[in-house]
């Protein structure tokens, strides 16, 4: 249906249903408006967008008007134009003499009106409302406020944090935060989408690394943030004459939609820090050893107080060297083990922060000139086994639709994800749907931020996800729930499943797993029944020695039900880094080349060998944690580290510590001087995700450029560079003019990606598999019409409830779960350089619940001591009723309390993955 | 916090509501009731009873004159300053009550006891001049009243 109506002398037809401000603006006609923003529910509060309706008896707002046929609407009368120069007044006279936004970007939406309308405000209002400054990043200033409610929207609506909201009333109303606290006190999580919206001086950034500045005055470089999986599309404001980065803003995008987390917006200044390496470094002190003091051991008593890695400790064991002299000496060194002892002698760990090209030329240095498939990176360590299950059963490791599809879904099971704080932004969409009542189940041990809008929260004990959810399917079956159609069609295997269910009735499954049976009836009902169920998951499915079986029952729960292949149906892992995807894709993993074509297959491996002019080696190479472990024992002996921080992401990190010391060589290419740095021989100065062009694949397959936003400091190279040089000195001759050529061979190698050139990704890049970029955004839900498995159906593979590894027991009674925090990244090496993020979340503690604290006489910020029967670490308590009685929970970003000098490295049979959520340890007060 | 016995008062008034949020103005006067004002942790808890962001439970804290959102003194004791009273001798009964109490209208008693303001007409006009203590009215004072009133209080 749509409607025609006149808009200033002009007819304009639209769908009915639309605002004559959007009307308007089709058109090109622009309305003033303060409180309407188009990303925002309009409210009609300002005024400023009245517009005279013919025949009507008052103005109308334009922004909450509907459109109707044969309107007759004038948007800028002289009656009009008086009012809005007059509200102007109205609301300038309310106004501090200084804008913080004129004085910083410029752009107060307000004062532009101002100067538009001449507005000199004659009347002055007292400035008695106040300033809170009490956020680290968000400068707050009441009496700039014209209460539009752009701010709570932002944070309600948008982000659904709920923390914004207004007091008072007349004179005194104003926007407040939570209990009318200070809003750095508030549950605020700083993501920054108020100031975003906000159009005064009341809501302003705090600058990050360089003092803010007139937008105007900024080079707008967009790309990609570089966090998480999310892939959150961004706008770097860059003042280039100081080389810094000024601010940053969420970039309208199909997948992120314009949101940032508190990362993305305020956790860019880390490649600015001055522990940013900028010449090659050799190592001079032998033998090798850490060399901060408070790594060296565990059991040390006294510790120093943390942070990151003390320059000035570790310096002096290296002297620096020129480009010629390190690459030399890499190449060479390298090149003399391998002949020495082999290939096999020879490893390699890229890293998921790579980009498609580094890490395809990382992959493709080890195997065509190491020769070895001994090549891995972190996905090992988190979805490892969630890939082991997928592409058993369905045949591909990627995810099968988007998170953004949640919005077709009426049923959405997440399952050990805390997703509010690790993958922040896709939770915002998670969020909108539990808003308009789409029904989100969320299992999990502990009581993450999604929990709160979760319709059903079952909190299993940890561990016992394969009885939950075969007890769900138990019931599934049993209530006649199935989709047979879809078992007969796309299946095999089906029989085995229901065997093995079978014994997990939900009285038998409510005693392993702590949930009541009837939840668990009532959530197996529900997701039985619902049109469209998807399923995303995280390390907490995955990080299980059991974690392939984990990911199996919801695959399984997944295919007997049909939730695969149509829209708000699918199978998403939830992808930690930003290119954890792509990375493997890539082919950075030791049992496959791009494009998973297993090493082991003799076609595959004859189409690389063609390709890259090389022979490789037909066995499948080691993962990370067998790299470490034969490290220890001798048998790898050089390793090439490319931007990977082991010493802090492996578990049991006292071995890690022992396999690092042991290597006759390491090369390390990184922006800083890691932990695992300090066990380097030689180090290689490499630029950040700001200072380089490559493409980056997101958890949804996306498929986008970063570009470069900063010159990159000092000596620093390129990453995909030094990797052509070392390769070239090792005689192997890699040359590229640009990343672009590089991406065009990953892509002549990988089906999947096939028709996708740099310079046909678009603004926001394209999901692959996409045969048609230039029309295109790419697939969104695959495998509507079967499986790419050998007969195009998937299969389906029981599991058995077998319970962790290392049980508690008398003298270990508490089981560990780690994790991470909304503010760091990993092992923080970049976040814990971020002024803002580091302010934030300054130090490690362990999360510890209130029963079991007094028990144990352990006082909020007092310390504890944890120990396991590898290590021990000493950190703050923090109270809470998140995590369960009997668990601790702590995270794994801070070296001082390193939680993985407490894990186990005992590993998932399919997957290699450690189990980095479950090991026993035991809480003693401490003194620090 | 919120004590056992209020919490069932306050269940009791959301038992009333077609829409739990609708009890939220009754649980809030408990509230005030057992606590003499709404604390952090009291808000925080009314919102979770209700299920309501903690902002909304302080922008119905923060409208209502009645609400008290810092802790106050036991009494609230105002008199009514507006013309009629005035006439009758309300402003100098202001001022005798405020040498017997030793503080200002405005201010409260260090021992937290009462806690002295002006009133705006309370429509007790024909019984001027007039006090409120609490929610209850004293009407035809003099000072000698008005003090026995005063020390009566606990």
């Amino acid at each position: 249906m749509s409607v025609t109506l006149t808009i200033d002398g002009r007819g304009v037809t639209v769908r009915s249903g639309t605002t004559i401000w959007e009307a308007a603006r089709g058109a090109g006609i622009a309305i003033p408006t303060l409180c309407h923003d188009p990303g925002l529910e309009p409210v009609g509060v300002c005024r400023m967008c009245a517009v005279e309706v013919e025949g009507a008896r008052v103005m109308a707002a334009s922004c909450v008007r509907l459109a109707e046929p044969g309107m007759v609407v004038r948007t800028a009368s002289e009656k009009i134009e008086r009012c809005r120069a007059m509200l102007t007044e109205l609301l300038m006279s309310e106004q501090p003499d200084v804008s913080a936004k004129e004085r910083t970007t410029a752009d107060d939406e307000l004062h532009a009106l101002a100067r538009r309308y001449g507005v000199r405000p004659r009347l002055r209002r007292g400035a008695a409302r106040p300033r809170d400054d009490s956020s680290p990043v968000i400068e707050v200033d009441h009496q700039a406020c014209i209460l539009c409610d752009r701010c709570i929207r932002a944070c309600n609506d948008v982000q659904h944090n709920d923390v914004i909201g207004r007091t008072g009333k007349g004179y005194r109303a104003r926007i407040a935060f939570d209990l009318d606290q200070g809003m750095g006190d508030s549950t605020c999580v700083s993501c920054g989408e108020c100031v975003a919206a906000c159009p005064t001086g009341a809501l302003v950034n705090k600058p990050i690394s360089a003092p803010l500045r007139p937008r105007a005055e900024l080079a707008a470089i967009d790309t990609v943030c570089p966090y998480c999986g999310v892939g959150c599309a961004l706008t770097y404001h860059v003042d280039e004459a100081a080389n810094r980065v000024v601010f940053a803003e969420g970039r309208e995008s199909p997948g992120s939609r314009g949101r940032l987390c508190v990362k993305g917006r305020y956790g860019f200044d880390y490649v600015s820090h001055p522990h940013r390496l900028t010449r090659p470094l050799i190592r001079i002190d032998y033998p090798k050893r850490a060399l901060s003091s408070e790594v060296e051991s565990s059991r040390r008593e006294r510790r120093k107080p943390g942070g990151i890695v003390d320059y000035d400790e570790v310096m002096p064991a290296f002297r620096e060297a020129s480009w010629d002299e390190a690459l030399d000496l890499v190449a060479s060194r390298l090149r003399e083990i391998r002949d020495r002892s082999g290939s096999g002698a020879l490893a390699g760990f890229g890293s998921a922060k790579c980009s498609n090209e580094e890490a395809y030329l990382f992959q493709k240095l080890v195997r065509a000139v190491f020769g070895t498939n001994n090549v891995d990176h972190c996905t090992r360590l988190c979805h490892a086994s969630s890939v082991a299950a997928l592409l058993q059963m369905i045949g591909s490791g990627a995810v099968t639709t988007t998170y953004g599809d949640v919005e077709n879904s009426d049923v959405v099971l997440i399952t050990g994800s805390n997703t509010t704080s690790n993958h922040p932004v896709a939770a915002t969409f998670f969020k909108d749907a539990a808003r308009r009542g789409t029904k989100l189940i969320v299992v999990d041990p502990r009581h993450s931020g999604i929990a709160d809008h979760a319709w059903r929260f079952c909190r299993i004990r940890s561990g016992t996800d394969v009885a939950f959810y075969n007890g769900l399917m138990r019931v599934i079956i049993e209530e006649g729930l199935t989709d047979a159609d879809y078992i007969a069609e796309h299946t095999t295997g089906f029989e085995e499943i229901e065997r093995a269910v079978k014994a997990y009735t939900p009285e038998r499954v409510s005693g392993i797993c702590g949930v009541p049976a009837a939840l668990l009836r009532e959530v197996a009902i529900a997701y039985g029944e619902a049109r469209a169920a998807i399923t995303f998951w995280g390390m907490g499915m995955s990080q299980h020695v059991h974690g392939t079986d984990n990911c199996r029952c919801i695959i399984s729960l997944a295919l007997m039900t049909g939730n695969v292949g149509r829209p708000g149906t699918g199978l998403h892992p939830l992808r930690g880094q930003n290119n954890v995807q792509g990375a493997s894709d890539a082919g950075l993993i030791p049992m496959s080349y791009p494009g998973y074509q297993p090493v082991t297959s003799e076609a595959a491996r004859a189409r690389f060998e063609a390709a890259w002019d090389a022979k490789l080696d037909p066995q499948t190479g080691l993962t990370s944690v067998e790299i470490i472990e034969a490290a220890r024992d001798g048998v790898v002996k050089g390793m090439y580290m490319l931007g990977e921080n082991p010493f802090l992401s492996e578990p049991n990190v006292n071995e890690v510590r022992k396999g690092l010391a042991a290597l006759e060589f390491l090369v390390v290419q990184d922006i800083f001087l890691t932990e695992t740095a300090e066990f380097a021989d030689v180090v290689l100065p490499a630029t950040s995700a700001l200072e380089k062009t490559g493409t980056y694949t997101n958890t949804d397959r996306r498929v986008q450029i970063g570009r470069p936003a900063l010159a990159p400091p000092g000596e620093a190279r390129l990453d995909w560079e030094i990797i052509c040089e070392i390769s070239t000195r090792m005689g192997y001759p890699m040359q590229y003019d640009s990343a672009s050529e590089i991406f065009d061979e990953v892509v002549s190698l990988t089906d999947s990606h096939s028709g996708l050139r740099h310079d046909n990704l678009g603004a926001t890049g394209k999901l692959y598999p996409c045969p048609n970029p230039e029309e295109s955004d790419g697939t969104v839900v695959m495998f509507g019409d079967g499986f790419p498995t050998g007969d195009g159906r998937a299969r389906f593979v029981a599991a058995e409830h077998s319970g962790a590894d290392e049980l508690p027991d008398a003298e270990y009674p508490f089981i560990l779960v780690t994790g991470r925090v909304l503010e760091h990244w990993h092992t923080g090496v970049m976040t814990r350089r971020s002024r803002a993020l580091s302010a934030l979340v300054p130090e490690a503690f362990a999360e510890v619940h209130p029963e079991d604290c007094e028990r144990l006489a352990l006082e909020e910020d007092g310390f504890v001591r944890v120990r396991s029967r590898r290590g021990e670490v000493t950190l703050r308590v923090r109270k809470s009723v998140d995590t369960q009685p009997g668990s601790v929970f702590i995270p794994f970003h801070f070296r001082e309390a390193a939680a993985n000098v407490l894990t186990t490295d005992k590993l998932d049979p399919d997957g290699k993955i450690p189990e980095f959520k479950f090991c026993a340890v035991r809480l003693e007060t401490a003194d620090l | 916090m919120i004590s056992s016995a209020t919490r069932a008062r306050i269940d009791a008034e959301i038992a009333k509501y077609p829409v739990k949020r609708g009890a939220l103005l009754p649980a809030l006067h408990h509230v005030h009731a057992e606590l003499g004002y709404v604390s952090h942790e009291s808000a925080a808890a009314i919102a979770d009873i209700f299920d309501l962001r903690p902002v909304e439970v302080m922008e119905v804290v923060s409208f209502y004159n009645m609400f008290f959102d810092t802790p106050q003194p036991r009494h609230h004791v105002r008199v009514c300053t507006n013309l009629p009273c005035s006439l009758r001798g309300a402003r100098t009964l202001l001022a005798q009550i405020e040498s017997h109490l030793g503080i200002e209208a405005g201010q409260a008693s260090s021992d937290g006891r009462i806690g002295l303001g002006h009133e705006e007409c309370l429509g007790a006009c024909a019984y001027a001049p007039m006090m409120r203590v609490n929610d209850r009215y004293h009407e035809d004072l003099d000072v000698e009243k008005a003090k026995r009133i005063l020390d009566s209080l606990e």
